[in-house]
């Protein structure tokens, strides 16, 4: 869809790149693909770009000659995240959303979302799939302190906090799931890549 | 039975740092690892650990510890006063340190992080194969206290030969274009190298946030999450630039217009609040 010329290469320093790109979607299939197929210390995905940091010039620019921007990446694990939803930004989000609270959980758990990018905290992943339309802003003071498995909101990303952590998301619930153990592998339950629904815990 | 070390007095903040941890950066894993690495290398080296070994990383000296075994010790980095016992000993040299006598670091006169290596390495749990402390994300062991007790791993062998090569030379801050300088409103290379820049006090592990006359921005929306490199001279919507430091966030929303070379990292660590930056241009 995007043509040969899918990515702007941006020179970040002496060891590393920074890739621009569409979207969400075509970093992180970027970032799966450069994850495989270079020797490098990162490849970060972001929201429109992909970083590589200490990859060889030449191999770097081999395994982008070889990236087909056309073909899906394989479809990472399916996680399914229980939700209490009863978090104090409920009220405001179904404000925003001109809907009932009823109906943000309904249509918080019908979403289909992917882990885009990680960032914030060890962990913390920005979930895409929420519709532009159904964006909603930060709060304009962050709270100083959200627990663990918070699950918020903030313009079109949803996410669920790993650890207690100041944060200006809008809360809709609250999981019981361990999203950051140092131990398990890969730690980060929703690592970039990651499919995941929300669902109702009664 | 392994060999404990004992920490006596800790001084500001004294951290356990090894290399850090690198390749976990997707998962939103600050690197971490000592600031001043060089002189990190180096301390290891001379006591015969390998550089991947773990020490001690000590803010503005004030560190005392002891150990129930005899081992060798190197201390490198910011030059501080050093005491074995009642006996002043050099730095930058493998120093025998006998079972129960305490290694004391005085205040250094000038620079800010200190080494410490003891033979055969820190041995306090590793976390994603680093045992470095992450003052953002809380990875790795918290800061040492006073009372400590901290594993302490067999030596390899004997330390290597006299072996002290010169320190790395002191000089400004190379600087490399950033990926988002057309953010700022004029060179961003230029400006900071022109600009008068001094170590502001709130500077940490995290950054050496700058302290002079604001960058004016050229453009003031909001940039989408990217992923930041280390080095990273990052500009916030103040203007007051902070040069991006090993426990640094993976990802930013704020635009990257310079990136100081890797290799000139080392002396941020030993930059105090107050003393002066200076940048130049990397050719």
């Amino acid at each position: 869809m995007t043509g040969p010329a899918a990515y702007h290469p941006v020179a970040c320093g002496p060891s590393a790149l920074l890739l621009e790109v569409a979207d969400a979607v075509t970093a992180l299939a970027l970032a799966e693909h450069l994850r495989v197929t270079v020797d490098a210390t990162d490849v970060v995905p972001g929201a429109r770009t992909v970083l590589v940091d200490g990859a060889a010039p030449a191999a770097l620019g081999a395994a982008l000659s070889r990236w087909d921007p056309a073909v899906d990446p394989p479809d990472g694990p399916l996680v399914e995240v229980p939700v209490v939803y009863d978090g104090a930004d409920l009220a405001s989000v179904a404000e925003l959303w001109g809907c009932t609270t009823r109906e943000v959980v309904e249509r918080h758990t019908s979403l289909a979302l992917v882990s885009a990018f990680c960032g914030f905290a060890p962990g913390f992943a920005y979930l895409s799939g929420l519709p532009e339309e159904w964006a909603v802003p930060r709060l304009d003071s962050p709270r100083t302190r959200v627990p663990a498995g918070s699950v918020a909101l903030a313009g079109t990303w949803s996410a669920v906090y790993p650890t207690a952590s100041p944060g200006g998301w809008r809360l809709l619930g609250r999981t019981d799931l361990t999203l950051w153990d140092h131990r398990r592998t890969p730690p980060a339950l929703l690592a970039p890549g990651t499919r995941v629904v929300f669902r109702e815990a009664r | 039975m392994t060999t404990t070390l004992t920490v006596l007095a800790t001084g500001a903040l004294a951290t356990v740092q090894d290399l850090g941890r690198p390749g976990h950066a997707h998962l939103g894993v600050p690197r971490s690892g000592a600031l001043d690495a060089p002189a990190h290398a180096l301390a290891q080296r001379l006591v015969g650990n390998a550089l991947g070994a773990a020490g001690l990383e000590v803010l503005l000296g004030g560190l005392e510890v002891r150990l129930d075994e005899d081992r060798w010790v190197a201390v490198t980095g910011a030059e501080v006063p050093l005491r074995v016992g009642d006996r002043a000993v050099p730095t930058g040299r493998a120093v025998r340190l006998p079972a129960h006598t305490p290694l004391t670091l005085g205040t250094p006169l000038r620079g800010c992080r200190t080494y410490l290596a003891v033979s055969g390495g820190l041995l306090v749990d590793p976390v994603l194969g680093s045992r470095s402390a992450d003052t953002l994300s809380g990875l790795g062991p918290d800061p040492v206290r006073t009372g400590d007790r901290l594993p302490v791993g067999v030596p390899a062998g004997e330390p290597a030969a006299v072996e002290v090569p010169a320190p790395p030379a002191d000089g400004p801050l190379r600087l490399h274009r950033g990926p988002r300088a057309d953010w700022c409103d004029g060179d961003a290379v230029d400006l900071l190298v022109r600009g008068a820049w001094s170590c502001a006090p709130d500077s940490d592990r995290v950054g050496l946030r700058l302290v002079g006359d604001p960058l004016p921005r050229a453009r003031t929306d909001e940039l989408a999450s990217e992923g930041v490199v280390l080095g990273a001279v990052q500009l916030p919507p103040d203007g007051r630039p902070v040069v991006f430091l090993a426990d640094h966030p993976t990802t930013g929303g704020y635009p990257v217009v310079a990136v100081v070379d890797p290799a000139d990292l080392w002396r941020c660590a030993q930059l105090r609040p107050g003393d002066p930056v200076r940048f130049t241009r990397a050719r």
